[in-house]
């Protein structure tokens, strides 16, 4: 590559001019993503009138709060934010705890129609959740558990996707450990409770933000379930709102902060955790 | 293969032909859980659904068997060639568009470059955000009179159109917010598949003095082909089946529904706000067959263009 010195200097500056292109073009990135959020956390703050000047106003003039002291009076915040945590938590925890055992299983253990089974779980996969909707919705109908936590749980009781994905993580695992267990008297609860499920924690992980970022965002169910405004999750509840104040930007935004704040303020703590684990679901599964 | 050494395998590896009962009980206990709930959930609902496709129901009203009336209903309605058209349409502003972006991101990214993960973290932001904020901000900005987007246009003096209810750019607008908001995610899944390409290959294009260009050609594409597949077919999949923002942004009442409304708000309509359960199972199962058809046209693709080691 040196085969000149006088050559060594010019490639470096065409190199570092390469990085400051290369940065140049990931900043303007960063503009285009980070902008529609700097633009709904001002506009909230502005009034009605200044958010419609022309030229706009960037900061505004007086920083007001009436924008969310209005939207706070309309939906019943506090209700939306505990539906939402309580379906977040408990779709992980049935996630976690039912893809776990059933994965295990699958990888690990010899049973009769096994095949048949997993195919059972493959097809889920492949099925697009819309089919189900329906007689999903007719069920909880039926079972009078219309606006309720439950049925914003209900489609996540069982994760097909979680199964296969813990199964591909058992898989990897060496039948050694289990073999040297079973010698030991353990028997097949312990040797999955005790050894395997404890080797699975990165997996898991992955799979509770992957569980998370998805019943987080899913707007179609809660919008059907759960009509009355007190069982609402946050993503139907702000998409409620619209209709009230269809022009009225500010408080919409201002809404709209609300609404993204917590999952925001996690996803700052644990960046790394949910993008790894993100990437995680998707590469294995 | 090494049952002969270890006597005590068996118990977790039996031969097919016979089961060890206990361990039988114990698979049977811990896929129960799973196996009820998708036959409570999925099974039963998807014939559940094929059945009701061949029904009439009208809100409260006793259902009536029409046999395949829903379906000839289906390809005569004038809405289901609007959104079937604009399905497609969207499906294909946004997949190539996206993806192509994801792995332009995700490979400027790959090079030793600071503040990596910082970048990486700003583009996946819109994952972490509900898709109801983002349609709203998105309303906002794309504004006729007021919207961020057509002042900045105007200062260049062009006149910006009305993006959401100009029959002419509604759906692109729809297709540039799906963009925006799925970049980050396909760009996460496109590195890692950069980060597992062994750094020997790119040694060896290197002395063989093969350029960027080249190198990006024919070692990056062909060694993250499969990655690439993965997300182009995960990408197709959920644009055939894009509800929340299309839902939120073309109301009836915009004057570009018909060239903005989707298949899944169409059911969605017709379904909960209709109370058509028939039809809208006719247009579920529809939907369902469209996406049947190009999964398998990119399975087909696979063959020929995804590299495997």
């Amino acid at each position: 590559m040196t085969t000149s010195v006088p050559a060594a200097k010019p490639k470096m500056d065409y190199k570092a001019r390469g990085k400051l292109i290369v940065h140049l073009v990931l900043v303007i990135g960063c503009f285009v993503m980070i902008f529609p959020f700097l633009w709904m956390i001002l506009t909230s703050f502005k009034s009605n009138g200044e958010s419609l000047l022309i030229p706009p106003t960037i900061l505004p003039k007086v920083w007001l709060t009436e924008n969310y002291t209005e939207v706070t009076r309309t939906l019943p915040f506090g209700a939306l934010y505990k539906n939402t945590l309580l379906l977040i938590l408990l779709r992980i925890v049935c996630a976690l705890v039912f893809s776990s055992m059933a994965g295990f299983a699958f990888a690990k253990l010899h049973f009769p129609f096994k095949k048949f089974f997993f195919f059972l779980v493959l097809t889920q996969m492949m099925l697009p959740n819309q089919i189900f909707i329906i007689p999903q919705y007719q069920m909880l109908a039926k079972m009078n558990q219309l606006n309720s936590i439950f049925a914003l749980l209900f489609p996540g009781l069982v994760s097909a996707f979680g199964t296969f994905f813990l199964r591909q993580f058992y898989m990897s695992l060496p039948n050694v450990l289990s073999e040297a267990a079973t010698l030991d008297g353990c028997n097949t609860f312990q040797i999955f409770f005790l050894i395997m499920l404890p080797l699975t924690k990165t997996a898991m992980m992955a799979l509770a933000v992957f569980t998370a970022v998805f019943a987080y965002s899913d707007m179609m169910w809660p919008l059907i379930v759960n009509t009355n405004v007190n069982m609402m999750t946050l993503s139907a509840g702000i998409s409620s709102m619209q209709g009230q104040f269809t022009t009225k930007y500010p408080i919409l935004m201002a809404g709209s902060v609300l609404a993204m704040i917590p999952m925001l303020v996690l996803y700052l703590f644990f960046q790394r955790q949910f993008i790894e684990g993100i990437a995680l679901t998707g590469t294995k599964g | 293969m090494t049952s002969a050494t270890k006597p005590a395998a068996p118990m977790l590896k039996g031969r097919r032909e016979h089961y060890d009962p206990k361990v039988v009980v114990s698979a049977f206990l811990l896929i129960a859980p799973t196996i009820i709930g998708l036959c409570v959930l999925n099974i039963y609902p998807f014939f559940d659904t094929i059945r009701r496709s061949l029904y009439k129901t009208q809100g409260l009203g006793p259902e009536v068997y029409v046999k395949l009336k829903n379906f000839a209903d289906l390809f005569k309605d004038d809405m289901i060639g609007h959104a079937t058209r604009n399905t497609l349409l969207y499906m294909v502003l946004t997949v190539p568009v996206g993806v192509m972006l994801s792995l332009i991101f995700a490979s400027l990214l790959n090079s030793k470059i600071k503040g990596r993960d910082v970048y990486r973290a700003i583009y996946f932001l819109p994952m972490v955000v509900a898709p109801a904020a983002v349609a709203m901000v998105w309303r906002w900005i794309f504004n006729t009179e007021n919207g961020i987007l057509n002042i900045f246009l105007k200062l260049f003096g062009i006149q910006g159109p009305s993006w959401l209810s100009d029959p002419k750019t509604a759906l692109l607008s729809c297709a540039i917010i799906g963009i925006w908001s799925s970049v980050g995610y396909d760009l996460v899944m496109i590195l890692a598949g950069l980060q597992s390409i062994s750094k020997s290959y790119y040694e060896a294009a290197q002395i063989d003095g093969a350029s960027g260009i080249q190198t990006f050609w024919h070692i990056t594409i062909p060694m993250v082909s499969p990655t690439l597949f993965f997300v182009v077919l995960m990408r197709a999949m959920s644009s055939l089946k894009q509800f929340d923002t299309i839902y939120l942004l073309i109301k009836t009442t915009n004057p570009a529904y018909k060239q903005g409304t989707v298949l899944m708000t169409l059911f969605y309509r017709e379904a909960f706000e209709k109370f058509n359960k028939g039809y809208a199972s006719a247009i579920v199962l529809f939907t369902f067959v469209i996406i049947a058809i190009f999964t398998a046209i990119q399975f087909a693709a696979e063959k020929k263009l995804v590299h495997y080691e």
